[in-house]
């Protein structure tokens, strides 16, 4: 005689009604207090991202083949357009050498620190990309154990990325400024005018970000201006090139003006990018000190 | 006891793959949902229960990597993976329409509550713009996607039903 075992089971519309609860206490909790983060992101961390890491590397090495084949002539026509830069350069570099050497000599007269003095800066390796189509966040293969902070900016050659928003041991999660979360405060480098610039998921298709507020804009302010990072910014270092003007009008109140930027960083094809490890926060104290 | 370890396996499978290898085969920044798939997949395939605890899951993992609060796509996932059990009764496993019809709705309403609650509430109203460019391409790219996922997961699910009848007569 066989005897089924009789399980007590939940009905599915109450088990639903109950998770909701669960989720929803949750999210206060999480959006309250920092209280459940680390453990929870942590044990993912460790399970998931080694898989990640590997994939990530096959899918990064089939995407740069297959560009390989496209591009290889192009790049053979620009290879020898670039050598005869670089004899080009090479030469103006010397002569930059020279005189920064003497820049440092003159700085060193007048006692001034660097102004911009060269960050510390840690490489890492995007390792994955955020599931959904709505925002541009991404995790990278350095966490706490190597040094890395939240808020530490980030950068990828000479532009601004984003900057690190939650740390794992091994991973860190990083907003890059085109999302459409992300403000940044900047400036015009040629007026050091402040601005705004935020990510907009609307524009990224043409590959540009909007700017807003910029007081003073359009008479002084001209297509192709570099915009960087304001130093009235408490997140963000100073001085740090987030991309190129390409287009500003005035807004409706004739005060401030607004417009696109397009960011020097190719957020398409990102693979290693920049953590610098000074914070803005000990930065400016010991610049006080 | 099998099944259960098929589900955790493809749940942490498809989101690996979809925050690495989909991200590198993306069309115009675009990728496919592989989430929502299994999520209505087992929901319709397995029933309500199923189809919850696989969007929780998948809804959750997805929170603890990118989300800004703990459980929030947890909770719409879950939703999706309910309302599909809903389909169990008139699902027949060599039809493919029902799961494409099923799968466009869940990544359609999943766009929409997205697009509601993190975009639209904050004053983003260009509601046409998101919708042609962000919403319909991705269903169109996770449709793509699904038929070669879905029989996947269909002949596995299969394999284990067959066993799972078998061991249970073996013990008869």
């Amino acid at each position: 005689m066989r005897r089924k075992r009789q399980k007590f089971t939940i009905p599915s519309k109450y088990l639903l009604l109950i998770m909701t609860c669960v989720c929803v206490l949750f999210m206060a909790v999480t959006f309250f207090t920092d209280f459940l983060a680390s453990p929870l992101s942590n044990f993912a961390g460790g399970v998931i991202l080694p898989f990640q890491s590997g994939i990530s590397k096959v899918g990064s090495w089939m995407s740069v083949r297959s560009q390989e084949l496209k591009s290889i002539r192009d790049i053979m026509q620009e290879n020898e357009a670039l050598q005869a830069q670089v004899d080009a350069l090479t030469i103006e570099n010397n002569s930059l050498q020279q005189d920064k050497y003497e820049l440092n000599n003159l700085r060193q007269l007048y006692k001034l620190d660097e102004e911009y003095a060269e960050y510390q800066k840690v490489g890492a390796r995007v390792v994955s990309k955020e599931t959904g189509n709505w925002f541009h966040s991404f995790v990278i293969n350095k966490g706490s154990l190597d040094g890395l902070e939240p808020d530490m900016n980030v950068m990828a050659g000479s532009g601004l990325v984003g900057r690190i928003t939650e740390v794992g041991d091994h991973w860190a999660k990083v907003m890059s400024i085109i999302d459409d979360n992300s403000n940044v405060s900047a400036m015009v480098l040629s007026t050091e005018d402040s601005c705004i610039v935020q990510g907009n998921l609307e524009t990224m298709d043409q590959g540009v970000i909007t700017f807003s507020k910029l007081v003073n804009g359009e008479t002084a302010v001209k297509e192709g201006d570099k915009v960087v990072t304001s130093y009235i910014s408490t997140k963000y270092l100073p001085g740090i090139l987030i991309g190129y003007v390409t287009q500003i009008e005035s807004d409706s109140n004739n005060l401030t003006s607004s417009g696109t930027i397009t960011p020097a960083v190719d957020f398409a094809h990102l693979e290693e990018v920049l953590v610098i490890t000074d914070q803005k926060a000990s930065y400016t104290e010991a610049g006080e000190n | 006891m099998k099944r259960n370890i098929f589900i955790v396996i493809t749940v942490l499978l498809c989101f690996i793959l979809q925050s690495t290898v989909f991200r590198w085969l993306a069309f115009g920044g675009i990728a496919p949902n592989l989430l929502v798939i299994i999520t209505a997949t087992f929901g319709f395939m397995c029933g309500q229960k199923c189809g919850l605890w696989v969007g929780f899951f998948s809804g959750l993992l997805y929170d603890i990597f990118y989300g800004n609060v703990l459980c929030f796509y947890a909770l719409i996932f879950m939703y999706l993976g309910f309302a599909n059990g809903y389909f169990k009764q008139i699902f027949f496993k060599e039809d493919i329409k029902l799961p494409i019809l099923l799968i466009t709705l869940s990544d359609l309403s999943y766009g929409l509550v997205s697009y509601i609650l993190l975009f639209l509430l904050r004053g983003r109203f260009h509601f046409l713009h998101y919708l042609m460019h962000v919403i319909v391409p991705e269903i169109i790219y996770t449709v793509l996607v699904t038929l070669i996922l879905y029989p996947l997961i269909r002949m596995i699910n299969g394999k284990l039903d067959g066993t799972e009848k078998r061991s249970e007569d073996g013990f008869a």
